[in-house]
């Protein structure tokens, strides 16, 4: 074997290809104790043996083709028999559908004994013996490479491509072109950005309404460590554009202690402590609310973002990278509502953000 | 066995039936050839080639119980008040996609069995095909001519990923939803045009009313379309080039031992399909998925904790979870790198992988092509990328589920993120130089059952009382597999000055290339396996040492 | 009638008989009791105190302070209510075993008497939110859709959507409500124990706790209908992952391996 003996300096092409013939196939070093011996001499199965034992296998094949048979004929037996809404206890699943228990095993009987009839039929019964086929090189003999070539440059010659020089331009002009109009197709798919993720639905007057029960908060329907989510007055859940005005107006309401809020601004848009953070989180948008009313901090459930609401929305872990936008809120007349929009845009940044 | 064939192809005065058909066939398809060709093509056995199998048949179930699926999905988010079988939801607004999709798991007989199917066979595709990947990649079946054949195998993968997600969002409940709104952040972060390219995938402001009926033709038609095409692709190069199979006696580069395609793997991998068809559709009976009418439709300003998406986009999630909240303002723009990074990330780490069989063709120079598989033991370098790679997905994997893990196994989410953190950094590094290490060891101990034998187990007791273990010497066909692997010299650059003194200029991605063949092929990363001539010494001398 | 005399000597007549009668005396004692209820309420309730002021200063007195005012191990306990302890010793989480990020719920070692017992007391020191009656927290003809969607706006992002329970931050989490007693989650929402904010009536009507406690009952119970199969512990996408490459993948392969296995040889003779 060649690979103990140091070569010297081996150029690219023939690294390390052309270094080891020993196992080129036929060449073999006649007293190699690792040469390969060829292969194994094919050992008979029982089956192929013993009829009796081949006649066992083909039972076995014919009663798997049997249990099919008859699964499906169970599948088609519950579509008829069980209604779509019973539900039956079946240990240790719980309280299942019976349809979908019973089509999904009588189907999966069906498929799965198809298959084990045909495998053990190929095993047991099918000749295994194990032939060795040859492999060609996939790369083309030279002739045939020379023949391409040359057919090639002759094709190119013909087409005049190399000399026309004007068809060639210009046609590389127009294919470069026509694309363009499937990019300009594509302009209606939606609106230009303009202004749209900056402001949201708040606005000076709007009272907060209470997310739940739908009546407009007052200052005393929000205790000290209790959430309360708010949308503005006036949208309702049957609007059309609910959802999308939602996705930004959405707030959470929490009363903190004067003396614990942090942040000046956060106490002077706030109202006795009580503070208005959009409920839509800075990092991709989630709907953050995980309140802990004891620390402050709101979590974020789908990345972990964590804010403190006592310190400005602040972040203090994950990957948002700024704090809640904080609503300026007054009471008049009893009510909650809103001094102006969000001073920043809402929910996840974006390049015009600033 | 002759004289049954010779029986059964006696010639009545006309052809038979089917060879009549066929020969109509022949006439316009030219069958005949392409069977001589392929009928009694020869593919080796093992398991671990029947992994590909489970991708390609989990690919047909999803397209059959898909096509049934569109029967009864309404892909609209024209919104409705829900008043059919499911009680918990009556009253509840919700989009029509939704809608139809509590009518097809609780009004339509079996639609719930064929949603499952079709949910449980997209998970374990995708397993499969990450399964099969890391199969290829350990025994080296990405080497020439395979390499094109990987990158499609690649691509499939990643449409896969996308495919799943599309179709994830569809039901338009509050998880997918969220999934949904996610997807928007992550647009919105991409620097100069997020903003623009969210109002117009969205049609406007999210959710807006386009984005399910978009995700849908994505989802049934346009990555199908692509997958299916990459798919038969995939298919045709892997009859063209032959199965690879492993060393063993008689199993040579240039041939392919096994049993033909007619009647054995027709029936096996015929077979095959039945048998993964039908256990999906026991995990489908036994097992939910997706229990839409649970989760509630989507409403962006609500949300559920444990908020993942389905295992395969686990890695990205990780990842966007356990980032650090980097934000920039420069001259009035914001780049949101908590999740910009996540998504270069993402993508770099899969290329990674997909563009390794270049890489290490290059380093090495290997021109030649391998029909014949690595033990994953006899290549310690690419066998240590590829776990340091596992690693980094599974550690991110953990990331993506961090808040599970937490309430779980009773850990702090902070903790575990910062675990994640610091754990992609090292943990690769460390599974990198452990599988190298275990690799030489178990490369060393290849080398001493060659030369000393198989330990037997069995006791002796020699007269002056000393208990040696009996070893047993292997057979010819053992030795010839434990030794059959090439071990090539790592690449030299040679003298840089020649023998009149004049100095070679060496390029240095040369010298770059010399390093890490080095690396490769070395004295420290290979265990030289044993000469016929230390064999010999031995064996002639056995006892006497 | 002949047929109820047939019956008289029945072996179980004179039961049936005792019972009615005792049911009658009840029921009558019920009708006319109520003339001296308050002034019986009253001396029940100081001695409510008396006995609540007893437990206090064995069970809770070393962290909350002698009167309730709170130490650095406990919380003040003054004004919240009869509601919150009945919460806190009723699920078990109070007296707590040791410090920690938070204190789970284990086996209540009090009786109901001795619950309520410490209620009045704790609420003698300062008025809160007191036990919810029954027709408060019944779900019965409660709105379970209304219910659902209040529980995903308010309830959902700490305790999953279906209540399976979840993570927040350092170590602390959302319980699982499964097999919660409805009146501890109607005082749950009520009082906001430990750090789960409360949800007063301000917040959440105490019609929209009965919609949300009846939607848990029809989500979240022994008997909710998995219709799918195992429910894999209703945590979404993760638990799903896993069971797919355990079962789906380790099966596919396991039966991989059978497919590709030689047959067995025949022995040699």
């Amino acid at each position: 074997m060649s690979e103990t003996g140091r070569h010297e300096d081996v150029p690219e092409e023939t690294l390390p290809s052309e270094r080891e013939t020993a196992h080129a196939g036929a060449v073999q070093v006649a007293d190699d104790p690792f040469a390969d011996p060829g292969l194994p001499a094919h050992e008979h199965r029982v089956q192929d043996i013993d009829e009796k034992a081949a006649r066992r296998s083909e039972r076995t094949v014919a009663f798997l083709f049997l249990l099919s048979m008859l699964a499906t004929v169970g599948f088609i037996a519950a579509y008829v028999i069980f209604p779509i809404d019973k539900i039956v206890y079946i240990w240790p699943f719980g309280h299942v559908s019976a349809l979908n228990f019973s089509l999904g095993l009588t189907l999966g009987v069906a498929l799965f004994c198809i298959g084990a009839g045909a495998v053990h039929w190929a095993r047991t019964l099918m000749s295994d013996e194990e032939v060795a086929d040859d492999r060609h090189p996939i790369e083309a003999a030279p002739e045939v490479k020379a023949k391409v070539l040359e057919d090639f440059a002759q094709g190119a010659k013909e087409s005049g491509f190399a000399r026309r020089k004007l068809i060639r331009n210009t046609m590389f002009g127009a294919l470069a072109l026509v694309p363009l109009s499937s990019v300009v197709l594509l302009r209606d798919l939606g609106p230009l950005p303009e202004k749209k993720l900056r402001g949201s639905g708040w606005k000076k007057g709007i009272r907060l309404v209470n997310q739940s029960t739908n009546l407009p908060l007052r200052p005393e329907d929000i205790a000290v460590g209790s959430l309360t989510f708010a949308k503005p007055e006036g949208l309702e859940e049957s609007d059309e554009e609910f959802n999308q005005r939602i996705a930004k107006d959405a707030l959470m309401l929490v009363r903190i202690q004067p003396q614990n809020i942090k942040d000046k601004q956060e106490l002077a848009w706030s109202h006795e402590g009580i503070v208005a953070y959009s409920k839509i989180c800075t990092h991709v948008g989630c709907p953050i609310s995980l309140y802990e009313q004891q620390t402050h901090h709101v979590l974020c459930p789908c990345h972990q973002s964590t804010f403190d609401l006592a310190d400005g929305g602040r972040v203090i872990f994950g990957p948002a990278g700024h704090a809640l936008p904080q609503l300026h809120i007054t009471v008049k007349d009893g009510y909650l509502e809103a001094v102006s929009d969000f001073a920043e845009p809402v929910g996840p940044s974006f390049w015009e953000r600033g | 066995m002759s004289n049954e064939t010779s029986a059964t192809t006696t010639r009545r005065g006309k052809a038979p039936a089917g060879e009549r058909v066929a020969d109509w066939a022949d006439g316009r398809l030219g069958i005949y050839s392409l069977a001589k060709a392929n009928m009694r093509k020869i593919f080796p056995d093992h398991w671990s080639f029947m992994l590909g199998e489970i991708c390609l048949y989990s690919f047909i179930i999803i397209i059959l119980t898909g096509v049934y699926l569109t029967l009864f999905f309404h892909p609209s988010m024209a919104e409705v008040v829900y008043h059919g079988s499911y009680v918990p939801m009556h009253g509840v607004r919700m989009t029509q996609a939704f809608e139809s999709t509590l009518n097809i798991s609780f009004d339509v007989r079996g639609g719930l069995l064929i949603r499952q199917i079709h949910h449980w066979a997209a998970l374990v595709f995708l397993a499969g095909m990450m399964v099969h990947m890391m199969r290829v990649f350990f025994t080296g079946a990405f080497r020439k001519p395979r390499e094109v054949n990987w990158l499609f195998g690649f691509l499939l993968f990643v449409l896969g990923m996308f495919t799943g997600f599309t179709g994830y969002s569809l039901p338009d409940d509050l998880l997918s939803g969220t999934g949904v709104r996610f997807i928007e952040g992550v647009i919105l972060a991409i620097p100069l045009v997020g903003s623009y390219l969210q109002m117009f995938i969205f049609g406007g402001e999210f959710p807006g009313h386009d984005i399910i009926p978009r995700f849908f033709t994505v989802h049934v038609l346009l990555l199908p379309g692509i997958m299916l095409g990459l798919l038969v692709a995939h298919l045709i190069l892997v009859f063209y080039h032959k199965h690879t199979q492993f060393p063993g006696a008689g199993k040579t580069n240039n041939n392919v031992v096994g049993m033909p395609l007619l009647p054995v793997y027709m029936a096996k991998a015929g077979g095959f399909f039945f048998l993964v068809f039908g256990f999906i559709a026991v995990i489908a009976a036994v097992a939910t998925i997706n229990p839409v009418w649970a989760i509630g439709p989507y409403r962006p300003d609500q949300v559920s904790t444990g908020a993942q998406p389905d295992w395969y986009m686990g890695f990205a999630e990780g990842l966007v979870r356990v980032m650090p909240g980097w934000e920039w303002d420069i001259w009035g723009h914001t780049i949101n790198f908590g999740v910009l990074i996540p998504i270069v990330i993402f993508p770099l780490v899969l290329v990674a992988i997909a563009v390794y069989p270049f890489i290490e063709s290059w380093i090495t120079g290997d021109k030649r092509e391998h029909h014949l598989l690595d033990r994953p033991r006899n290549a310690p370098t690419r066998t240590g990328f590829g776990v340091a790679w596992l690693t980094a997905y599974f550690v991110m994997l953990i990331g993506g589920g961090n808040d599970l893990w937490a309430t779980h196994f009773h850990l702090s989410i902070n903790v575990i993120s910062w675990f994640v953190r610091i754990a992609f950094f090292v943990g690769p590094v460390l599974a990198f130089i452990v599988t190298k290490r275990i690799c030489l060891g178990l490369q060393r101990r290849d080398k001493d059952k060659v030369l000393h034998g198989r330990e037997s187990g069995i006791i002796k007791r020699l007269p002056h009382g000393e208990f040696v273990e009996i070893h047993e010497p292997l057979n010819q066909e053992q030795l010839h597999t434990l030794t059959q692997h090439h071990q090539p010299e790592p690449m030299e650059i040679g003298p840089t000055v020649d023998e009149n003194g004049v100095e070679r200029k060496v390029p240095r991605s040369q010298k770059l290339r010399a390093k890490l063949s080095q690396g490769y092929y070395g004295e420290d990363n290979v265990i030289p396996k044993p000469t016929a001539e230390e064999y010999k010494e031995i064996t002639s001398g056995h006892g006497h040492h | 009638m002949k047929k109820l005399s047939a019956r008289r000597r029945h072996p179980l007549a004179a039961l049936v008989v005792l019972l009615f009668a005792l049911a009658v005396t009840g029921g009558l004692y019920a009708a006319f009791a109520p003339a001296d209820k308050a002034q019986a309420d009253d001396a029940a309730q100081s001695l409510a105190i008396k006995e609540g002021k007893k437990l206090y200063a064995v069970g809770c007195a070393s962290c909350h302070g002698t009167g309730g005012q709170g130490s650095s191990d406990g919380p003040s306990l003054v004004g919240v209510g009869a509601a919150a302890v009945d919460f806190q010793v009723g699920t078990g989480r109070m007296p707590a075993q040791q410090p920690g990020a938070q204190v789970p719920k284990k086996k209540n070692i009090y009786s109901q008497a001795e619950i309520d017992q410490l209620g009045a007391y704790i609420a003698s020191l300062g008025a809160g939110p007191s036990v919810p009656t029954k027709d408060q927290y019944s779900p019965d003809g409660a709105d379970i859709g209304k219910g659902g969607e209040l529980f995903r706006t308010n309830c959902a992002q700490c305790h999953n959507f279906t209540g399976q329970g979840g993570a927040l931050t350092n170590g602390k989490y959302a319980p699982s409500l499964e097999g919660v007693d409805p009146k501890h989650i109607y005082e749950a929402m009520q009082t906001g124990p430990q750090n789960m904010p409360s949800f007063g009536d301000g917040s959440l009507s105490s019609e929209n706790k009965r919609d949300i406690i009846a939607y848990l009952g029809a989500v979240n119970s022994d008997d909710t209908p998995s219709p799918g199969g195992l429910s894999l512990g209703g945590l979404g996408p993760v638990s799903e992952g896993l069971f797919g490459w355990i079962a789906g993948m380790g099966g596919l392969v396991a039966v991989a391996i059978w497919v590709a296995a030689r047959t067995t040889k025949a022995k040699k003779s």
